[in-house]
């Protein structure tokens, strides 16, 4: 299983790295914008409050539907915009975990009541549920292998070395990378596991700094650097 | 295929470049009418109730935003043991002040400096402190500011009007784990007498992302 759901034969649903955009050239200036402006259009408020009202259903996990948005298509991943990426992963999950049938999607099927419809959360319960949020840090028996200072090289392949074609959190700008252990957060859930439904498998999970320079090779400038939040086995001793 | 070719072909097949493999694309293609045929089914199969709908947008509009990240800012600049209760674990020292929640369970506050200046991205998808910040402002989720903000923070923070001088060295944190980063940016001067709510108002969104500085009044 690669991507909701699918055979691992069927390719077409592979995560296509389009969303993995750090360090990439060619984008325009970044345009500010007032602090007032929360949702820009009507449906941009609706389109989020439908994605967390689904989500409630407790029918998949964070890890899951942040892999359904980066399995669109790239050519759809770069056409829509951040709403309709979240519209479309949404959709594609609900198919894929069999909550609604693609006729019902396409509006050619009579939609009756859910058998998952008692897991529907009532406004009354919203407050509730947003509060209490979703920690990723779990108990593990992996003992942490560095400690503050240490030095670490990334993986020099950012790929999912349990699925292929599966969800990483290594961003390819940071692969192969020689950076220096910042802080320990714990451990953590980890999301080339849980993204596939291969159990939460918490492993420490630890704050990296890098210099620009092991990243660019044309740094801005000579004293910045780059911290990522990395996984222990995204890591080997430098 | 020259640029006039292919001015031609998307003019005459429009969705050529849609993928009719995925479920979404059996939805209608545009974005409100998209978000009311998935809304419909949804509500008629039982699964989301639209008043509950209409409290995740309150929430968002009216309850949840910067205000709470800047009430947290200013309470740094005037209590030591707030600071560094805020430093040390701000989980624990922000969910005292009630701000706790989705996309906020694991805090970190990183702290502004003559010598160092942080700024946060998540070049992945758009990682924010919902609890503290609310929802991420359209240039935080834009692929600008995903793609650009690693390489070149300098370039980027010029786009919001600040320049950094040479020897302030600009730490980005790229969120890619459910840990998130709030900046905790540089008092200005002349705030001296000033009391936290004033404070408070002063502090901007953007100067808690990193993107800009806070000035006195």
């Amino acid at each position: 299983m690669r991507c909701l759901g699918r055979a691992a034969d069927d390719g077409a649903f592979d995560m296509s790295r389009v969303h993995d955009m750090g360090g990439r050239f060619g984008d325009g200036r970044v345009v500010p914008e007032p602090e007032a402006e929360v949702f820009h259009e009507e449906w941009h408020g609706r389109a989020l409050a439908v994605v967390l009202a689904a989500g409630f259903l407790g029918k998949w996990n964070i890890d899951v539907s942040r892999h359904a948005r980066e399995c669109l298509a790239p050519t759809d991943y770069a056409r829509f915009s951040y709403y309709e990426k979240w519209m479309a992963g949404l959709a594609d999950l609900l198919v894929a975990k069999g909550i609604v049938t693609p006729a019902e999607l396409a509006g050619h099927a009579d939609a009756g009541l859910s058998a998952l419809a008692e897991k529907k959360r009532g406004a009354a319960e919203v407050p509730g549920v947003l509060a209490t949020g979703g920690p990723s840090e779990r108990d593990s028996t992996i003992a942490p292998r560095f400690g503050p200072g240490d030095e670490v090289v990334t993986r020099a392949i950012a790929e999912n070395t349990l699925v292929e074609g599966g969800h990483t959190r290594l961003p390819q700008y940071a692969a192969g990378a020689r950076g220096r252990i910042l802080r320990l957060h714990g451990s953590h859930v980890l999301p080339d596991s849980s993204a596939h439904g291969l159990g939460d498998a918490a492993e420490p999970l630890y704050a990296v700094v890098f210099p620009a320079a092991a990243l660019w090779a044309h740094p801005e400038h000579p004293g910045d650097e780059v911290v990522l939040d990395l996984w222990q086995s995204y890591l080997s001793p430098a | 295929m020259d640029m006039a070719g292919w001015l031609r072909q998307s003019a005459v097949m429009p969705h050529d470049h849609s993928d009719h493999d995925h479920p979404h694309s059996l939805l209608p293609p545009e974005p409100a009418l998209r978000l009311k045929a998935l809304e419909t089914l949804l509500v008629r199969k039982g699964l989301v109730d639209p008043a509950a709908m209409d409290a995740i947008i309150d929430t968002y509009e009216n309850r949840i935003g910067p205000r709470n990240g800047a009430r947290v800012v200013a309470k740094a600049w005037v209590d030591p043991a707030f600071h560094a209760a805020l430093m040390e674990d701000a989980t624990a020292a922000v969910s005292e002040l009630g701000y706790y929640g989705r996309q906020g369970e694991h805090m970190v506050a990183v702290e502004n400096t003559a010598k160092v200046h942080n700024m946060v991205v998540c070049t992945l998808c758009s990682c924010y402190p919902w609890p503290l910040l609310g929802i991420p402002p359209g240039w935080y989720k834009s692929d600008a500011y995903r793609a650009r903000a690693v390489r070149e923070p300098r370039k980027v923070l010029a786009d919001f009007g600040v320049i950094l001088p040479q020897d302030t060295a600009v730490r980005v944190w790229d969120s890619t784990a459910e840990v998130r980063y709030l900046v905790i940016p540089q008092r200005p001067d002349g705030t001296e007498g000033l009391d936290e709510e004033t404070l408070a108002a002063l502090v901007t969104r953007d100067s808690m992302i990193g993107t800009g500085l806070v000035v006195s009044a």
